[in-house]
């Protein structure tokens, strides 16, 4: 990993192991977040999966008997016993926060005039219309909560897929190119740190070395005045 | 106060009439498409059911409506039968949220 262009001065350091710091609290925060949503999602898809399969063998046994009510009696028939539905059913929709996602959470209101579910004559219809209408209103709530659920696991699957991204790049590039920096910039301030202190002992050793000189230069100026 | 919506070959849809849902009749996939496109620009619909037979052909309109909050697209097998297809995407969910299948390869 190539470390980040910056110059390597102690404020740069300071400033990059603060953000090494922040990157690394942050990442454990989404790392949790991840395996939270994950073991929610799971739940989810586990309880998606059941309903799923209850409902799509109820549609088929409701789709057959359908048809058998209309192959018994006329088919315009089934249009004109369900045209004008008795039911009116609307949606009350409030919203659930899982870990940081909104999923929407539905709740059915039937408005019923009467109590039986039926709104046609019985004379033109079959029995078989009558059984599969009820068949039908059974699994309503189940298909409310199948499109509840389905819609969560979309909604889900899109913020573990974003969480795990962010998670990813924090742990396989942000925090190894920060890392090499730190380093990088370490080892350049060391570098500069042991060439001063060479100067600096190199110009001590020509300090010596020069009041060695003119030390004995006294010393013989002294020694030819003496003789 | 939101609506259901149902999109589907007539012989598919017409018992929802009967739960009260708003049921909307398609020949093709191309229609059902348009009018699903028009049920969720209207944003009166909180569900829309959508038979697997169109849902199949429609498969790029429906991946984007997937981060909206609303509607939630259902699939359901129709008439002609069942595709497997509403199983399919929460497999597909599964895949790209973990990285891999780990609930639906026992299954296979």
């Amino acid at each position: 990993m190539a470390p980040l262009k910056v110059n390597p001065t102690r404020m740069e350091l300071k400033r990059i192991q603060s953000r090494y710091q922040t990157a690394r609290k942050g990442h454990k925060l989404l790392k949790d977040k991840r395996d939270e949503l994950m073991r929610r999602f799971l739940d989810v898809v586990r309880e998606d999966k059941a309903l799923r399969e209850k409902v799509e063998t109820a549609l088929s046994h409701v789709y057959g008997s359908f048809s058998v009510a209309g192959a018994v009696g006329d088919p315009k028939m089934l249009q004109e016993a369900l045209i004008c539905p008795k039911k009116e059913c609307s949606l009350k929709v409030s919203n659930q926060n899982i870990m940081s996602v909104i999923v929407p959470v539905f709740e059915i209101e039937v408005s019923d005039s009467g109590t039986d579910s039926c709104n046609y004559g019985f004379a033109f219809t079959s029995g078989e219309l009558d059984a599969s209408v009820e068949e039908l209103s059974r699994i309503q709530t189940d298909l409310i909560r199948l499109s509840e659920l389905e819609k969560t696991i979309q909604l889900m699957a899109e913020e573990i897929e974003r969480t795990r991204r962010r998670v990813n790049a924090l742990e396989y590039i942000m925090m190894p190119q920060y890392l090499e920096t730190i380093k990088a910039i370490k080892m350049k301030l060391d570098e500069n740190e042991r060439g001063n202190t060479t100067r600096l002992m190199k110009v001590k050793d020509m300090m010596l070395k020069q009041q060695l000189e003119t030390k004995k230069a006294e010393d013989e100026e002294l020694e030819d005045l003496q003789t | 106060m939101y609506k259901i919506g149902m999109i589907g070959d007539r012989d598919s849809v017409i018992g929802f009439l009967s739960l009260g849902f708003s049921v909307h009749e398609a020949q093709d996939a191309e229609t059902a498409g348009t009018i699903l496109k028009e049920l969720v620009k209207s944003g009166e619909y909180a569900i829309i059911y959508l038979v697997e037979r169109y849902a199949v052909a429609l498969r790029d309109e429906l991946d984007k409506y997937k981060e909206l909050p609303l509607p939630a697209i259902t699939t359901m097998p129709g008439l002609s039968g069942n595709s497997g297809y509403g199983m399919n995407t929460i497999k597909t969910a599964v895949e790209k949220a973990v990285g891999a299948d780990i609930l639906f390869k026992d299954a296979q």
